[in-house]
């Protein structure tokens, strides 16, 4: 079978700054993929490009075989989940509506809808008794954990995670690894994360992409990076982190 | 809309027809405000007056002698000026009003003040005008001061102002302005002009009293000359051209109503006007004064506005000023949100929404009035002051969307990109409640500022708390004023309250923990 997302020859300029080099790229079906690498290493501008925030300038992409352009992403978007840092949930929507949007958007069964949210609740070991509640009157992980309900929601084949756990005291962020982990194993959950977190990336990650100044430097396990590094910058991203991790 | 049928409605139908030919703004102000068509033969003519004393009482005796002829009048007392009033008649929104010779050369036809009256009668022709003969008095500008200050600074003449640069000058702000006006009469008689200011003509007459100022313009006919004991100071240079009362009217009005017109030439000289005056002012009542005009002729006393309470009044003027306010509001809200929507976007287009809906705000309230009453369509029915207060209300709803829409934190935007919403569903779904505590901000805004501004109706005859407010001022009357801007104020409370009481409705509650 072949690959989920391809990117072949893809790049991005803000202005005369490159952001990506061409590149290329292919998602797994069923894999978490870790996007790593030091600030504006280029990993958000990959990402972006994927859910087609931003545009490419050059190379193309291709979700599951077809072509991904603007034409197609009004589409393409209801088959992709995307979760970003603060949540970016709406303030004016009760946790179930900012959930719910979509599917109610689409006009779902309210019957299917409940019985979706009730799935969710216990997938992200939300309390379901805290739905009625606003984004301000809930705490940085439940919002979270929202943000993850909202994103799979309408069971999108692909999910995109921008830094996730970034905002979040270390006690959360632990707890929510675990349970990304086990939502990503049981629902076999192809995802892309972004991260500049070597352990959260091992961790979570089948496959990490180890990004430097808008170039894919290396893909492979982390055992793979650490015995068979592709140039010194990995070895020195790796020891830089090791001190701060039990790896 | 009733106030859309009072028109005649044979220029109704050619004046809507022009309307939808309008840009699209003004298209959608005709839309909602439907023309009611009438075809009443009997559509009262309607009389036009200008905001002092004098013009009034002139239009009453006008307004009774045609009635006493059995032709249907319709007095819009106290339009704003000459500019307003002159437009009106050229443009066929009223048939006749009485204005002045001087004024008619120098401010109307821009001739100069000796030209004779052929001249003055072909040049009106040209725009189907008429004037009547003189109605028997001069009603020229003076200079007038307290008759004691005067004494002690042994001042007669005009000239003799010339060597006290210490006297304030209170003058009219159409007397500072006009061709043969302040200008022109300072550089005539070499007069000091750093202590001049421009003031109310009624306000001024208080001022003059209590030493604010110390001279002021004024008309010769006024009735507060004798009753404040001023001196009227000789114009020893004969600057000031004459004023003879006329009657401008329309040539096409049927031929019996210009009869009536010309019959009330050489009725009235100085001393009879300046009665008159004076018993309007006295009175406050300006029906009364026509009344004494008649008496002479044996006509029965009319009793039409005189029984009208002062509750009834106030309803009257109250919910005019609502329908004013309110539908002025509607219209800004309806076509303020989707400027703001677009202004939003930025670029050149938001630009120039936002730089034409904030230069709308400098434009002065009566300079807008005269660019409209002109227009086909509007005139000097409450459309016009509906759309003048509608483009007021514009800013603050347009620049308040668009702030609030500009405002939304980058991730909220995208997120609601990312899930896949289409752009209208993101704009109503997402973007517009939350930048909604914002937009009725500039709502409530608007509303407020148009309770306040709707008083300018007045000016053009159309009703409102401003007539109170407006005649108040002209006779120096403050309890009249105070009928006027004591509600005003109330109303602007209550709009506030209604809106507060409208956030906790409108706001959804996330937005407010």
């Amino acid at each position: 079978m072949h690959s989920l997302v391809k990117l072949i020859g893809v790049s991005k300029k803000y202005g005369a700054a490159a952001a990506l080099h061409p590149s290329d790229l292919a998602i797994e079906r069923g894999q978490t993929t870790v996007l790593i690498g030091p600030s504006g290493c280029g990993k958000s501008t990959l990402l972006r490009l994927i859910i087609g925030l931003l545009e490419p300038d050059a190379g193309t992409m291709q979700f599951d075989g077809a072509p991904m352009t603007p034409a197609h992403f009004a589409q393409l978007r209801r088959r992709i989940g995307y979760v970003i840092q603060d949540g970016g949930l709406f303030p004016h929507l009760t946790a179930r509506k900012n959930v719910l949007l979509m599917a109610a958007h689409l006009k779902r069964p309210p019957s299917e809808m409940n019985s979706r949210l009730a799935e969710l609740c216990t997938l992200t070991r939300f309390p379901e008794t805290a739905l009625d509640r606003y984004p301000l009157e809930l705490s940085g992980g439940q919002r979270q954990r929202i943000s993850l309900m909202r994103a799979l929601a309408l069971s999108p084949e692909l999910l995109l995670l921008d830094e996730p756990l970034g905002a979040l005291d270390p006690l959360v962020r632990a707890a929510l690894q675990k349970d990304l982990k086990e939502i990503f194993a049981r629902l076999k959950q192809t995802a892309v994360l972004v991260t500049h977190d070597l352990a959260e990336a091992a961790y979570l990650g089948h496959e990490i992409v180890l990004m430097s100044e808008g170039r894919i430097v290396q893909i492979g396990t982390l055992e793979e990076l650490r015995t068979n590094p592709a140039s010194a910058f990995v070895t020195e991203f790796i020891n830089a982190q090791r001190g701060l991790t039990v790896l | 809309m009733r106030f859309a049928s009072r028109r005649g409605g044979l220029q109704t139908a050619h004046r809507f027809k022009r309307a939808v030919c309008k840009p699209p703004l003004l298209g959608l102000l005709a839309a909602l405000c439907v023309v009611r068509a009438s075809t009443s033969l009997a559509e009262p003519i309607l009389v036009g007056s200008k905001k002092f004393t004098e013009s009034y009482v002139l239009a009453e005796i006008a307004q009774r002698a045609m009635e006493n002829a059995g032709i249907p009048t319709e007095h819009r007392q106290g339009m704003g000026g000459t500019i307003i009033l002159w437009e009106a008649l050229r443009t066929n929104q009223i048939g006749f009003y009485p204005e002045y010779t001087g004024t008619i050369g120098e401010e109307i036809l821009k001739e100069s003040p000796t030209a004779s009256t052929t001249v003055i009668r072909e040049e009106l022709a040209k725009f189907g005008v008429g004037i009547t003969e003189e109605l028997g008095f001069n009603n020229t500008y003076a200079l007038v001061m307290r008759r004691g200050a005067a004494g002690r600074l042994q001042i007669n003449k005009i000239s003799d102002l010339r060597n006290h640069p210490e006297l304030k000058f209170g003058l009219t702000h159409e007397f500072l302005i006009r061709q043969a006006g302040w200008r022109p009469l300072a550089e005539k008689y070499q007069l000091p002009t750093n202590n001049v200011s421009g003031i109310d003509h009624g306000l001024g007459y208080a001022a003059l009293r209590n030493g604010s100022i110390d001279v002021k313009d004024a008309y010769s006919t006024d009735a507060k000359i004798a009753e404040n004991d001023l001196l009227v100071l000789e114009d020893d240079l004969r600057f000031f051209p004459q004023y003879k009362a006329v009657f401008l009217y329309r040539l096409a009005l049927p031929s019996k109503a210009i009869e009536v017109l010309h019959g009330l030439e050489g009725t009235l000289d100085e001393k009879r006007m300046i009665r008159l005056n004076a018993e309007a002012e006295r009175t406050k009542n300006y029906a009364r004064a026509a009344d004494l005009y008649f008496q002479g002729d044996g006509a029965p006393p009319r009793a039409t506005h005189t029984g009208e309470t002062l509750t009834h009044k106030l309803i009257r003027w109250t919910s005019r000023h609502l329908e004013l306010a309110g539908i002025s509001l509607l219209l800004s809200v309806i076509v303020g949100i989707p400027l703001g929507v677009a202004a939003s976007r930025g670029g050149a287009l938001g630009q120039a929404i936002l730089a034409v809906t904030g230069a709308v705000q400098t434009i002065p309230s009566l300079a807008l009035l005269a660019l409209l009453v002109p227009v086909p369509f509007f005139g000097i029915s409450p459309r016009t002051a509906i759309a003048a207060l509608f483009l007021y209300g514009l800013l603050p709803i347009v620049r308040n969307t668009a702030t609030g829409l500009q405002d939304i934190a980058p991730p909220i935007r995208e997120s609601a990109i990312a899930l896949g919403l289409e752009p209208s569903a993101r704009l109503w779904k997402i973007y517009l409640p939350i930048a909604s505590r914002t937009i009725l901000g500039g709502i409530k805004t608007s509303a407020v500022i148009n309770i306040g501004t709707a008083t300018l109706a007045a000016l053009i005859g159309a009703g409102g708390l401003g007539e109170p407010i407006l005649s108040g001022l002209n006779l120096n009357d403050h309890a009249t004023i105070l009928q006027g801007a004591i509600p005003a104020a109330i109303l602007a409370l209550l709009v506030q309250w209604s809106f507060d009481l409208l956030d906790r409705l409108l706001i959804p509650k996330g937005l407010r923990l």
